[in-house]
């Protein structure tokens, strides 16, 4: 006796636990694949899965087996010229052969094809990303989730609350509804008044008295008939229809600018980017559209792709004013701060030209933050503040919280550099 | 069958429908019966790519408890089925009672008569049948097992959180090849009792290994010093051996120890008859579709689609073929049990002389006692015949690393029947392939260090993931590990250790003494 059962609707889902502990058993071989993502892929790309490669040995379950040598006595099917008794040279690539017990013969040559690999899912590798930078959970909700959700007017309808009653609307409806109910009444009325006319401009003694006041009669019935229809009725009332529509406001652009001086490590730049990643990550949830500047300087400033603005390297002393000069004018040249919402982020090792600082900060206070929404500089260095530090530490307080500084030494100070603006957003939302 | 009459085919169509499974299920039964298969009940699962995916990730087990390896196994073969680099197996069928057999949605009407003929009637009566399934597995009480095993394993982890479950099992999965008595028969498993039992084991099993490493002085001591061995015998079944014995294991550890012995247990005969349980499936399948045939019961397309699968299963690649990857178990199998039939229905003058019992003898009866009383070793010793290693054109060879050429020993000719027959049996015998590694003593006065043997074989060596099982033996016991590989001579070859003694532990230790 045979049951037959039809399982495919239970879950499918049963490996997930597994999948898991492999995850969390492997996260440092995880972690560090993603950190590779990370820094090979633009500030603009981060939300895709990733493949990750651990290598065979690092995963292997060992048992005991033989390993390669000794003597083996192999059966194999296939002869075509052997004899018994003939001696063959061993063929190569082939070291003694893996017999029916041998495996992970094969894993110890060589990496590369031999990894271990699996796809990781977009959330994974976000969720990889943030870990680095110690982000609070609900910002890890917020950056995950597109959840912004605005009201919109999506025409009329007859039902809605009082406050969002369409007056106009109400009233047109409710002209149009009175003519149309009137229309035959008052077809009467100005026939009959007509008629009234007529007779009343004949000769005296044509004059039909009997008619007109039978006329006038009707008029009056006429006129009372067309006063009864209500003025207003429940059917003529329209609301504004608004509908929640999970549209982010407008547009954003981020000025990315780092000092790319000879003291600028890659290591340094790698934290750098984990910065910008981040703001990125903010105002792409928050606006339609996000565009990207980036502005690297050294002495001079100059606007670059974000390739150059990462890996390419540069030597020289560094004057910061140069790339607050620059992004001020494209600001002016290109991003209307009433049509845009302007974003800056800042990334130094705290160097700059003694004299150069006053000037900074002067550029910032007066041309630059009126236009911007928010500005966040971060010092990536284990040493003493020099002067652009001490320039921006006096401008803070007159900026407020639109503007925040941190000394980082490794990822997890980053994201301390926008608590501020990141709990302004969800104060915004939860209200 | 000759009496048969001609009748509709029961489908024409490649779709499947639940009516069509049910109907194709009983005319395989019925004709399953006249060839005397005995079978559990079946309970025959339809299930998506994505279910075979995680039916495949605990190794075909329907309920497992949860490990990171099961979990690479299921990346594994989810990276490689999305990419399109591997295909799934049509059918998974577990040795319980009723019967388990998962097929796949995406199966043809074909194929899923296929596979009902394979593992409901073909596997099904293998299990059912065989000496070693019948002695070292207890197919009723597997699934109930199972979920015992699971919720245990859940509790420690909630109790003595997860990492600390991982380490164990990490070990135990090691060891699990070497968690099996070969030569006794084990006890039937019961959950309930096993429940029952498991916490009365845990107090007293602390007790007796508390007593083996007394720690107060005996007063022989002092008179003279005698070397109590410990193991008096070497020890083949590791975990047994370490479940009871191992000094800082707590009891749950213990019970973990015994949670994976047991599977491997569950798991000893399929290791043992691949060869026989495949060949016969695939007899079964190839017989019951041809009989439904031959009774006018499946269309020439249906049979047409059978046969390309059949023969893809069946496939020999050569030996210096790139696709060769050992001798196909389906392939010697499949051509063993049709041999048996052709030795006892039309034998020749060779079969005579070389099966003298069985040639002409009744198929059906042979057969079956055939798949009852052997193993893929002492089956091919028995009953490969001259005229199947002509067929597959088998050969013997002899690899020695410390010659320059490999040596023909024999091939498939009057000379070398014998030998090749004799070589490939011991190929399929598990002390062969695999090491043979034996607990052979215990430092009991001194450092509690635990020494192992490896015998070797004609000289092979251990892989060289050796010193990291021996790591995990270390986690088990304790104390300092050593593992000497012995030659034929007795000399020691190489040796591996492992020795740190982890503070925490040792305070341990003397909580419980």
């Amino acid at each position: 006796m045979s049951y037959i059962i039809d399982r495919r609707l239970n879950g499918k889902n049963k490996s997930m636990v597994n999948r898991q502990r492999f995850l969390r058993r492997y996260k440092s071989h995880i972690k560090k694949a993603v950190t590779d993502a990370v820094n090979k892929r633009s500030i603009t790309d981060m939300e895709r899965g990733e493949k990750i490669s651990i290598p065979t040995r690092d995963t292997s379950e060992p048992v005991f087996g033989h390993g390669n040598g000794g003597a083996r006595q192999r059966v194999l099917p296939g002869n075509r010229e052997f004899h018994a008794g003939d001696k063959v040279l061993r063929p190569k690539g082939q070291g003694g052969g893996g017999g029916g017990a041998g495996d992970g013969n094969a894993s110890n040559q060589g990496e590369g094809e031999d990894d271990f690999s699996f796809f990781i899912s977009k959330e994974e590798f976000l969720d990889y990303v943030f870990e680095d930078l110690a982000l609070p959970n609900l910002m890890k909700k917020t950056l995950n989730e597109h959840d912004a959700v605005e009201y919109r007017r999506a025409g009329f309808t007859a039902t809605g609350t009082p406050n969002n009653l369409a007056v106009v609307k109400s009233m047109r409806s409710a002209q149009a509804r009175r003519i149309a109910l009137s229309a035959s009444s008052r077809r009467k009325l100005k026939k009959a008044k007509a008629e009234l006319e007529e007779e009343l401009a004949k000769d005296d003694d044509l004059k039909n008295p009997k008619k007109i006041s039978e006329l006038e009669d009707k008029i009056l019935k006429l006129e009372e008939k067309i006063k009864k229809i209500p003025f207003i009725d429940t059917f003529d009332i329209k609301y504004r229809n608004i509908v929640k529509e999970p549209v982010p406001s407008t547009k954003a652009v981020m000025f990315c600018v780092m000092d790319v001086s000879g003291s600028m490590t890659q290591q340094i730049k790698d934290m750098a980017k984990r910065f910008y990643i981040l703001l990125y990550l903010f105002l792409e949830r928050n606006y339609e559209k996000t565009e990207v500047v980036f502005i690297r300087h050294h002495t001079s400033a100059k606007e670059v792709d974000e390739q150059e603005f990462f890996y390419s390297r540069e030597t020289g002393g560094t004057i910061v004013s140069s790339a607050l000069e620059l992004m001020a004018d494209i600001i002016e040249k290109r991003y209307s701060p009433t049509e845009w919402n302007i974003y800056g982020a800042q990334a130094s090792d705290g160097d700059n030209w003694d004299d150069d600082s006053p000037q900074c900060a002067e550029i910032l206070h007066q041309r630059i933050m009126p236009l911007l929404q928010y500005f966040a500089y971060i010092e990536i260095t284990p040493n003493a503040h020099q002067a652009l530090w001490r320039a921006y530490e006096e401008l803070a307080p007159q900026l407020g919280d639109r503007f925040a500084m941190e000394q980082i030494t490794s990822a997890e100070d980053i994201f301390p550099v926008f608590r501020d603006l990141f709990s302004r957003k969800s104060l915004k939302e939860a209200s | 069958m000759s009496k048969a009459k001609r009748r509709e085919p029961i489908s024409t169509g490649s779709e499947w429908t639940f009516e069509l499974l049910q109907e194709y299920d009983q005319e395989i039964a019925r004709i399953a019966k006249e060839y005397r298969l005995d079978t559990y009940p079946n309970q025959i699962e339809v299930i998506t790519a994505e279910q075979m995916m995680d039916a495949y990730a605990s190794v075909g087990m329907p309920i497992s408890y949860h490990h990171w390896s099961y979990g690479k196994h299921f990346l594994h073969t989810q990276t490689h089925y999305q990419r399109g680099q591997m295909g799934l197996a049509y059918e998974i069928v577990i040795n319980s009672d009723p019967c388990i057999a998962y097929l796949m949605e995406e199966n043809t009407m074909c194929m899923q008569a296929l596979v009902i003929a394979h593992a409901c009637y073909g596997h099904n009566s293998f299990f059912k049948g065989n000496y070693l399934f019948r002695t070292w597995t207890d197919a009723s009480a597997i699934i109930d097992y199972l979920v015992f095993a699971r919720n245990y394993i859940k509790k420690c982890e909630e109790r003595h959180g997860v990492d600390a479950v991982e380490e164990i099992l990490d070990a135990a999965h090691a060891l699990m090849n070497y968690g099996v008595d070969r030569y006794k028969r084990p006890r039937p498993i019961s959950p309930e009792e096993e429940k029952q039992r498991q916490e009365e084991r845990e107090t007293i099993l602390q007790q007796q290994v508390n007593d083996l490493w007394r720690t107060i002085p005996s007063s022989e001591k002092t008179t003279k010093k005698k070397t109590r061995r410990f193991p008096e015998e070497p020890q083949e079944n590791l975990l047994y051996f370490l479940e009871k014995n191992a000094p800082l294991l707590q009891p749950w550890q213990r019970e973990i120890l015994r949670i994976v012995r047991k599977l491997a247990q569950y798991f000893y005969p399929q290791r043992q008859t691949q060869v026989m349980n495949e060949g016969w499936a695939t007899f079964w399948h190839y017989t019951l579709l041809n009989t439904m045939y031959d009774e006018g019961l499946v269309t020439d397309g249906f049979m047409m689609e059978f046969l390309n699968s059949h023969s893809g299963v069946i496939y020999q690649p050569p030996f210096d073929s790139p696709y060769f990857s050992g001798i196909n178990p389906y392939t010697l199998g499949f051509n063993m049990m049709s041999d048996i039939r052709r030795i006892c229905e039309n034998p020749t003058d060779e079969d005579r002389e070389w099966f003298p019992d069985i040639a002409g003898s009744d198929w059906l009866e042979t057969l079956h006692f055939a798949m009852r009383n052997f193993k893929d070793e002492s089956f091919v010793l028995q009953y490969l015949s001259p005229k199947l290693m002509r067929d597959l054109k088998l050969f013997s060879i002899m690899d020695d690393e410390r010659k320059m050429h490999i040596s023909i020993d024999a091939i498939h000719d009057e000379m070398g029947y014998r030998k090749v027959r004799e070589d490939l049996a011991k190929q399929y015998d598990l002390s062969y392939r695999e090491p043979n590694i034996q607990v052979y003593s215990v430092d009991v006065e001194g450092d509690r260090s635990l020494t192992l043997q490896h015998i070797r074989q004609n000289n092979i060596p251990l892989s060289d993931q050796t010193q990291d099982v021996v790591k995990h033996l270390h986690t088990l016991w304790g104390f300092d590990v050593y593992l000497h590989s012995i030659d034929g001579d007795g000399k020691t070859v190489k040796s591996y250790t492992y020795s740190q003694s982890p503070h925490r532990q040792s305070e341990q230790l003397e909580l419980n003494a």
